[in-house]
């Protein structure tokens, strides 16, 4: 199954070019387009499993770990050429052949390969099995929708980039897929184009990406110019000949660092370009379950941690990445607690368990950042899931104060919510514990840096807030007072005639038996990583043990677990801690939000200044958005006026000058040169009247003149001949008349 | 004109019955009148052919010319060498013969002109042609 890897993205690739070239043309049903899109994904997945298996239990044993190339064959150790990988940029041929000087650039030679390791393949996991549920809810969630064909032509393409980002064997592959998901995105956050703030978050999506894929590029190319290869396998023994950067120290690997973690704020939406995310949930709710919650997002971790042999060079880069994480988890929770909108909430939630992956990453844990991605894939996607159900019971609805008492209405999805609920606030044994409480105790105890004690502080905060904000969202979706009538009877006339009925209703069982599936892998697939302390020093963190082999280590530096982990009595107080706020947040939001529901107004009053705060999203929006694209604005003004007073005076001035120049110069031309010339020419036609006179063309006048000519000469040269010849032959006939 | 001098100088010494004869000067008045015939013709015709049949006849009154002093000299040969004069009596019906071959060639020449003039513009009245001004 491991040679099989190749047709992991390309299944994927198909089922984007049948929908979205065949789609519209032989008008495909509902039914063929959604078998085409989920039963690629499908096949995609079952490869991604074989292989998995393939990888796990013969490959890794026999090869010490080591990750596999698709351009090295395993069973032969040679060079596999096409389909497995193939040279997709032979730049350093041309080079050559050029006959340039041998520089960087005559190892220029990209090859078109996919790396399978332990991480690739956790990734890959993710992205299918996720992918492949949220397809399944998507075909129920878009039924009716006229741009059917188009969703799920997207939805395939996106599959195809982000198998394309987690398999590429090196930088550029990895770009292609960084770039073709945020491409994607895009797409899908614009979904519905005639929406006016749908496609202004698309945009703002996209324009954010940019910035932060500067800094990604610009990092590839440094990777290439210090290192000569973007191969992954190559750089994680390169990078072993340099040096740990230590703190406060910023050289050529913290700039590297630096350029990939701009690009991964960029795409997993940390501060300060964390501002698309919650926008784009103007997209359809599989899209936020998908791309903006389980996949995409999480893009930004993985290519930290798969880079984790350059960060781990730069203490100084580290702790930016750590700091960063923690701080975005923490204001991001903040947010979340003031939103109204559903899909906003969870959106924030989003941002802010990415905060903390990257606080993980950042401590040096970045097997616990993988590890909240892969657990927050399954919780979050339920999650986002669940409120895609809501929405579509609700006709559309996404503010929470219009919602309120669906648990009897809705069931399935109420009890499958409340799973994910429980994984994100963390309480045991659900998938979200296990890896949050990973990350708190890895921060605690860091010795990568010092101060991890503080970030673990902010850290717990931001988790008690979680535990509230989230308990916040259930209650006011699922319990208390049914809003949704009145409410909805309100904005009826706004709402046109679409909107009949005002009855919730379940979602059908292509939407609920994803809930299901995805509410058991919350509850569950954290028990992989159950960290020693719980099970009693009894070492069965699976998924440490998996990812170990990806982390490079540094030094001793690494606070990083080995075979033997050694408990410390702190732990347990910190997971009691944990679980204490987590349950402590819980109770606040009942307390808030079932019991005393006159509190949570009280409050806000109270905390004015801090609740205008957070529900303005600390202003950030406002300063990027309006003061930023403001300032923009005026700073192009300025530069316009610079060009239309300066330049563009400059420009007309100098055409000015050069008309007059032109009308002077005109003038003395017609006046002065024609006439002279023209002058010429009368004097010559004057002058010449009488001998054009002769010129009559007609030679017969000529030959007459000619003969004239001739006479006057012969006259003039022979008259005395001629006297004497006329005198003679007139004596002549005298005498011949005598 | 030095012949026309010999002509003169001979003339005083020919007794007056001699001259009814054909004389010398009766060939040159036939040549004369040809000439001014052809001149005339030239001059005033339209018709291009004509104009070359006209050409033909100033020609052919310089060869009369020519041929008339080529056989006066041969006959007067002893006379004029007497007189210090000596002239080859054969240089006449040479050249004679050379114009005769380049009247020829004119007139092909001049025919096919006509011909390609006549073909362009459907005349060949020579007042009518008068693009050489151009």
């Amino acid at each position: 199954m491991l040679k099989l890897v190749w047709l992991i993205p390309v299944f994927p690739l198909v089922g984007f070019l049948i929908n979205f070239l065949l789609g519209k043309k032989l008008k495909l049903s509902e039914k063929a387009i959604s078998t085409v899109a989920c039963g690629t994904i499908l096949v995609s997945l079952l490869l991604t499993i074989g292989a998995f298996y393939d990888y796990a239990a013969n490959y890794a044993p026999a090869h010490d770990n080591k990750p596999y190339v698709t351009s090295i064959d395993p069973d032969t150790g040679e060079k596999a050429g096409f389909p497995h990988s193939f040279t997709w940029l032979p730049g350093g041929q041309a080079h050559n052949s050029q006959g340039k000087a041998a520089g960087a650039l005559s190892n220029f030679d990209i090859e078109w390969s996919y790396q399978i390791d332990q991480l690739s393949l956790v990734m890959m996991f993710i992205v299918t099995f996720v992918g492949f549920w949220i397809h399944v809810f998507a075909t129920g969630y878009m039924h009716g929708d006229k741009g059917y064909y188009r969703f799920f032509a997207y939805l395939n393409l996106f599959m195809f980039m982000m198998l394309l980002l987690v398999m590429g064997s090196n930088f550029l592959i990895m770009f292609i897929g960084w770039e073709g998901v945020g491409l994607c995105s895009y797409l899908l956050i614009g979904y519905y184009f005639d929406r006016q703030e749908a496609g202004d978050a698309s945009k703002k999506a996209f324009i954010v990406n940019r910035i932060g894929d500067f800094g990604f590029a610009l990092a590839i190319m440094g990777v290439f110019a210090a290192f000569g290869t973007l191969q992954f396998s190559e750089l994680a023994e390169l990078s072993a000949n340099y040096d740990v950067e230590k703190l406060w120290t910023f050289g050529l690997m913290s700039w590297i660092a630096l350029g990939l973690f701009i690009g991964a704020t960029g795409k997993s939406a940390q501060i300060p370009l964390y501002i698309w995310l919650p926008d784009a949930m103007a997209g359809p709710t599989p899209v936020s379950a998908l791309i903006h919650a389980a996949t995409m997002v999480t893009a930004g971790v993985f290519m930290v941690t798969r880079t984790n042999f350059i960060f781990q060079r730069s203490v100084t880069m580290m702790m930016i990445v750590a700091l960063v994480g923690c701080l975005t988890a923490f204001v991001a929770a903040t947010i979340g607690i003031t939103q109204t909108d559903i899909k906003k909430v969870l959106a924030y939630s989003t941002v802010s368990q990415l905060g903390y992956m990257f606080l993980g990453c950042g401590v040096g844990a970045f097997v616990a950042g993988i590890f909240h991605v892969f657990t927050h894939a399954f919780f979050k996607a339920l999650l986002f899931l669940g409120s895609g159900s809501v929405i579509h019971g609700l006709h559309h609805e996404q503010e929470m104060p219009r919602m309120g008492g669906l648990a009897k209405y809705m069931p399935t999805t109420y009890k499958t919510m409340m799973v994910g609920w429980l994984a994100i606030c963390g309480i045991i044994p659900f998938a979200g514990f296990w890896s949050k409480d990973e990350i708190l105790w890895k921060t605690f105890s860091t010795e990568v840096f010092g101060g991890g004690k503080i970030l673990w502080a902010i850290g717990f905060i931001t988790a008690g807030m979680t535990a509230f904000y989230m308990t916040r969202l259930m209650w006011m979706t699922f319990k208390g007072e049914e809003r949704f009538r009145k409410a909805h009877h309100d904005s009826h006339d706004s709402h046109g005639d679409d909107h009949h009925t005002v009855e919730p209703h379940e979602s059908p069982p292509s939407m609920t038996l994803p809930l299901v599936v995805l509410a058991a892998g919350s509850a569950v697939v954290g028990l992989i990583g159950m960290s020693p302390a719980i099970t009693g020093g009894v070492n069965i963190n699976w998924f440490e043990h998996w990812l170990d082999p990806v982390i490079v280590k540094v030094g001793e530096a690494s606070g990083h677990a080995t075979a033997e982990h050694h408990i410390e009595p702190i732990e347990y107080v910190l997971i009691l801690l944990s679980l204490a706020v987590a349950v402590g947040g819980i109770y606040l939001g009942r307390l808030f939000y079932e019991k005393r529901t006159e509190l949570a107004d009280i409050w806000a009053a109270k905390l004015r200044p801090l609740y205008t705060l957070s529900f303005n999203k600390w202003y950030w929006d406002w300063l990027l958005d309006v003061k930023g694209v403001e300032a923009g604005k005026a700073a192009n003004n300025a530069l316009w006026k610079v060009d239309a007073v300066v330049v563009d005076g400059g420009v007309n001035g100098s055409a000015w000058l050069t008309r007059i120049g032109a009308a002077i110069s005109g003038w003395w031309d017609k006046w002065v040169i024609d006439l002279a010339v023209n002058a010429t020419g009368w004097i010559v036609r004057a002058g010449s009247v009488i001998f054009r006179a002769f010129q009559t063309g007609a030679w017969q006048n000529y030959a007459l003149l000619f003969t004239f000519g001739l006479f006057i000469i012969v006259f003039l040269y022979e008259r005395t001949v001629i006297y004497s010849t006329i005198k003679s032959l007139w004596g002549m006939i005298r005498g011949s008349g005598n | 004109m030095s012949s026309l001098l010999a002509f003169l100088l001979l003339q005083q010494d020919q007794p007056f019955l001699k001259r009814f004869e054909p004389t010398l000067v009766h060939f040159l008045m036939l040549s004369f009148l040809l000439f001014v015939v052809g001149v005339a013709g030239v001059l005033s015709r339209r018709n291009i052919i004509i104009i070359f049949m006209s050409i033909e006849l100033i020609l052919n009154a310089v060869n009369l010319n020519l041929v008339a002093f080529s056989r006066y000299f041969q006959i007067n040969q002893e006379v004029l060498r007497a007189k210090g004069l000596f002239i080859d009596s054969l240089m006449g019906p040479v050249f004679t013969i050379f114009i005769i071959v380049v009247a020829a060639a004119e007139a092909a020449v001049g025919l096919g002109i006509v011909i390609a003039m006549f073909r362009n513009r459907e005349t060949v009245a020579i007042d009518e042609i008068d693009m050489l001004k151009w």
